[in-house]
């Protein structure tokens, strides 16, 4: 655990960016608000390359905006150059999750998009371009448009239009997520080979990532995000000189650390491990939590996987998501359901399954949705409140509206509408209850199927 | 086919609210306010120095020429409203609230109807001056483009991307290069299909409102729709059978030289980041592409619009203002003044109502509106019947689409008004019923809207669909049922919704049609507002547009509306 310390006052370059007690929460009538970021603070300095590591959800991509000035914090405060941020501010460039290239723009006016907004002369706008485009290793693809390029290439130009204003500080919104795994991985080594020369006409890098293994190749410190609100689960240091090698231990280690860092379970009431039947009046009271978007099929998937050779019923979390080319971003949310719902559990970056997965693993598909079904009951409230309620119902009807409502009480309307898609499609697939979309409504399910 | 967008009054399903009603009460309010002035002119206009008609074949490019510049002048002015009216509805909150309702009501109002006023209204302002009919004629052809093509041009500003949004904002460019470099080129091909549908249109209506009788005086400006009238008084069927080759030369011409090339040069702006099919450039585009003077013009050209777009204005009138102030104070002055307007627009309605209209003749106006519905609602049945079938064989052989929907499209165009002596002439000879046999009338130039739509829809048609259906061995009536309709059907509203509509307008010259001292007339609303326009009955001019005005908003917001978001929502690829 040697490379994981805290930092403290590490001197390093100039103080580029404050963040002090940054909250970001929007208003929701007649209830509390929903917070998004709670008591963030985050400075960055000349030289460095920071990464904001965390789940979906937990705020990373809201802070880089507040970092960008294209939000303003709810509360707290950020200094650019130790001067009040007011918008964006010149010196910051930003790099897209989605490229953000402006179809009608060909590769060239694309990138002097930037330097026309700062009022450059057109010959010095031409020169630059060029140089930024040549530095990029886009050379000779000046007029082409992006349609007709590969995502790859798309990035090339989107980091190409963020460097040639010359930003003090680029930001980057999981610039590498949209990309295949070889694609990412070309960009990845060329910017940090850039980077490492000097080449680069930036003093200090701050990206976005969901990817463990990208905040731990390219970064010089990360913060790792919790979620619900987010906040700044820990900070990290990271010591390994450049380039580095994936292979090595300690860079294996690491990442290994982080995988358990990321799925510690939150200081909060802890939940049974194994369902015990019959027990639904006695479910934790949190019908409010965004559950993780995750289909059954993944679920079965991972279960079957880890209860399959070469795992037997505990797999090893980064193991795991390279065997599968999977992302913690993708992997972490099946994971997490499967504890949610109390199949299995993680433990120190590594996953088991508990006798109920095992259970589920070995049995045929009715069971199974048996199994699935009494687990989603026990363990999701908004499940169980729903079944409650259309079995009181005398028509067996509720309107979908009511939940959402509440849902949105404490989330926002995108989360409350993804949580409530999740509930729809477990409840379709335990076979407790259905779903009428025209009508909005919840049904329930022909009596003398569900009856045993 | 590549164009093919919805029009763009057809968004989601909300349906009538408070913003609705206060945007009605100032419509209304402004046309009795218009009807009210105008009637006090109404009788002793100077006659203008008319040129007198000529029906000499001879004189026809000459005519056409002026029709088309009326066309273009409008457009000019359609383009200048939808690019400065649009962004202050999308920008401000506050005045889009009352702005957004008033445009959709403003699409339904029958322009025709209101021809005579506006007429009267210009002529007051240059008082013995062709100048004045001739504003008059490009307003008419104005009110009939510019209200779809702000709301594309809304929908599309209110619409742009986070990502681009993102982008623009994080490398500062300033409102004029973000309007001119992010939200007008996002718009383009919205706002080109919507332009291409209201120019379609627009012939019609430059064609009807060349030649406007008031009372007694006929105002006739030079233009192929006055030489058709003209044509019909001296019943002259050949000049009129030359009037109908002359407009086909226009909009082949017009169609040719300009939209072809817009649409596919607007494809460029299209926001999707796989690369379309290859779709050939028209010629028009490849001579300007591969012609080497009309290539360095275009260039200059273009050069100096990307110069001016990126000039570092910062243009935020209102949004310094609304910034500044206490959006509080602004919110109670700006709701207050609104308020203000809708009471004055109730007070003029009431004033006008209680001294000119009786309940029963507004009853008796209803029921008229009635018999129009009824009228365009067979109309519609009959053209599904007819063009569905046919829409979708076309649309299912890709060779025969290619050929036919260029066609449909220009058909679309044609302005069905100067079809209508032919038609007349078979009723008077065989001597049949009008309030039967003028129904046609209406639906004779939109019919093609649902037939394009159709093909089109037929063409998207995914082909795995089709091949899975024909591995499952589904036909007949199932197949209809369970395959095509549904895959078809949002196009089918589309293109239903669009013909609807125009039909109620050109009810107004189709339910009166006249062939040299014979008049046909059907009842009807139409008809009604017909008659009291040739009257010279400003009341009742009033009346009949409100009422009709009141059928379509509801005939959209009930029926059109509901079925194009069920559309949208259950039944898209």
């Amino acid at each position: 655990m040697d490379q994981i310390a805290p930092v403290e006052g590490k001197a390093a370059g100039e103080l580029l960016v404050r963040v002090e007690g940054c909250r970001q929460s929007y208003h929701k009538e007649a209830s509390a608000d929903v917070i998004v970021l709670d008591d963030v603070n985050l400075s960055l300095r000349q030289g460095e390359i920071v990464g904001l590591l965390g789940r979906s959800g937990s705020g990373k991509s809201t802070l880089l905006r507040i970092v960008s000035g294209l939000l303003k914090p709810t509360a707290g405060e950020v200094r650019w150059r130790g001067k009040l941020l007011d918008g964006p501010a010149e010196g910051v460039a930003m790099v897209f999750q989605s490229f953000a290239l402006f179809p009608w723009l060909t590769v060239e006016e694309n990138v002097e998009l930037g330097l026309e907004a700062q009022g450059v002369a057109r010959a010095e706008r031409h020169s630059r371009a060029e140089d930024a485009i040549d530095l990029i290793g886009l050379g000779g693809y000046e007029n082409a448009y992006p349609k007709e390029m590969s995502g790859g290439m798309r990035q090339r130009v989107g980091l190409a239009r963020a460097l040639v204003v010359h930003p003090d500080l680029l930001l980057m919104d999981e610039p590498f997520s949209a990309l295949d795994v070889l694609t990412a991985e070309t960009l990845r080594t060329d910017l940090i080979e850039l980077w490492s020369e000097g080449r680069l006409p930036v003093k200090s890098i701050l990206i976005v990532t969901h990817n463990i293994e990208e905040a731990v190749l390219m970064c010089d410190r990360i913060l790792v995000f919790s979620s619900n609100p987010g906040r700044v689960a820990s900070e990290l240091l990271v010591s390994f000189p450049h380039p580095r090698n994936r292979l090595d231990p300690a860079f294996r280690q690491m990442v290994d650390d982080i995988y358990a860092l990321m799925t510690r379970r939150p200081v909060e009431p802890p939940k049974p491990l194994v369902a015990e039947r019959g027990t639904v009046a006695a479910a934790p009271q949190r019908t409010t939590e965004p559950l993780p978007t995750v289909s059954t099929n993944l679920m079965a998937g991972l279960m079957e996987t880890i209860a399959g050779e070469p795992y037997n019923g505990r797999a090893d979390l980064p193991a795991l998501a390279n065997a599968f080319q999977m992302e913690a971003d993708e992997l972490l949310p099946i994971g997490e359901a499967l504890q949610l719902l109390g199949f299995a559990v993680f433990e120190e970056g590594d996953i088991g399954l508990t006798d109920n997965g095992r259970g589920f693993v070995e049995a045929e598909t009715d069971e199974r949705k048996e199994l699935f079904a009494a687990a989603a009951r026990l363990h999701v409230p908004l499940i169980a409140q729903i079944k409650q309620v259309l079995e009181e119902r005398w028509n067996h009807r509720a309107p979908a509206l009511r939940f959402r409502d509440e849902l949105e009480d404490h989330m926002s309307p995108d989360y409350a509408a993804a949580t409530m898609r999740v509930v729809i499609s477990w409840g379709r697939y335990g076979e407790l209850f259905g779903y009428d979309q025209e009508a909005d409504q919840f049904t329930l399910e022909d009596e003398d199927e569900k009856e045993d | 086919m590549t164009i093919l967008a919805p029009p763009a009054f057809v968004n989601g399903r909300r349906m009538p609210n408070l913003w609705d009603g206060a945007a009605i009460l100032c419509v209304l309010g402004v046309l009795v306010l218009v009807a009210h002035a105008a009637q006090g002119t109404l009788a002793p206009l100077p006659h203008p120095n008319a040129t007198p008609i000529h029906l000499d074949p001879r004189y026809l490019p000459f005519y056409a020429l002026r029709t088309t510049m009326r066309m273009f002048a409008a457009l000019f002015f359609s383009g200048l409203f939808t690019l400065t009216v649009a962004p202050l509805a999308a920008k401000s909150r506050r005045i889009g609230l009352i702005l957004i309702p008033a445009l959709d009501i403003l699409q339904s109002v029958p322009i025709l109807g209101f021809l005579s006023f506006t007429v009267l209204f210009f002529m007051s302002l240059f008082p013995g001056r062709v100048l004045g009919a001739e504003l008059a004629a490009i307003f008419a052809i104005f009110t009939s483009q510019a209200w779809n093509m702000a709301f594309s041009f809304y929908q599309s500003l209110t619409t742009v991307p986070r990502d681009l949004d993102e982008a623009s904002r994080a490398f500062r460019l300033t409102t004029w290069q973000r309007f001119w470099r992010l939200e007008v080129p996002f718009a383009m091909p919205g706002l080109v299909f919507n332009t291409m549908l209201s120019m379609s249109g627009g012939w019609f209506f430059v064609v009807a409102s060349e030649a406007v009788t008031v009372g007694n005086t006929t105002f006739l400006l030079p233009g192929i729709g006055s030489y058709v009238s003209v044509a019909l008084q001296q019943r002259n069927l050949l000049a009129v059978f030359y009037a109908i080759l002359a407009m086909l030369a226009v909009i082949l011409i017009y169609d040719q030289l300009l939209f072809r090339p817009l649409v596919a040069w607007s494809a460029k702006f299209r926001f999707e980041m796989t690369s379309g099919g290859g779709v050939r450039d028209p010629w028009v585009l490849s001579l300007v592409r591969r012609t080497h003077l009309l290539r360095v013009m275009g260039e200059a050209l273009g050069d100096f619009a990307a110069r001016l777009g990126g000039l570092r204005l910062r243009v935020s009138v209102f949004a310094g203002l609304e910034r500044r102030a206490n959006p509080r104070v602004v919110d109670v002055l700006w709701f207050g003044f609104i308020g203000i307007l809708v009471a004055l627009a109730l007070w003029r309605i009431v004033a006008f109502v209680a001294g000119t209209i009786t309940l029963s003749e507004f009853g008796h106006v209803v029921l008229l509106g009635a018999y129009t519905l009824a009228r365009v609602a067979a109309a519609i049945v009959i053209c599904t019947l007819v063009w569905v079938p046919i829409g979708v064989w076309i649309g299912l052989r890709p060779r025969w689409a290619q050929l036919i929907q260029p066609i449909a499209q220009f058909l679309a165009a044609f302005p069905a008004n100067l079809l209508f002596p032919v038609i007349v002439i078979v009723i008077v000879r065989f001597a049949l019923n009008p309030n039967i046999w003028l129904t046609p009338l209406m639906i004779l130039g939109t019919q093609w809207y649902i037939l394009f739509n159709v093909v089109a829809g037929a063409s998207a048609f995914p082909t795995d669909l089709k091949e899975a259906s024909a591995n499952l061995r589904v036909r007949g009536l199932l197949w209809w049922r369970r395959v095509i309709i549904p895959g078809i059907f949002p196009y089918y509203v589309t293109g239903a919704l669009t013909a609807s509509g125009a039909a109620w307008n050109s009810s107004i010259v189709a339910e009166v049609a006249s062939w040299g001292h014979t008049t046909l007339t059907a009842t009807g609303l139409g008809a009604y507002i017909a008659e009291a326009t040739t009257n010279g009955n400003g009341a009742g001019i009033m009346l009949g547009v409100c009422v009709m005005t009141g059928y379509v908003f509801l005939l959209n917001r009930v029926l059109w509306r509901p079925l194009h978001a069920y559309a949208v929502r259950r039944l898209t690829f």
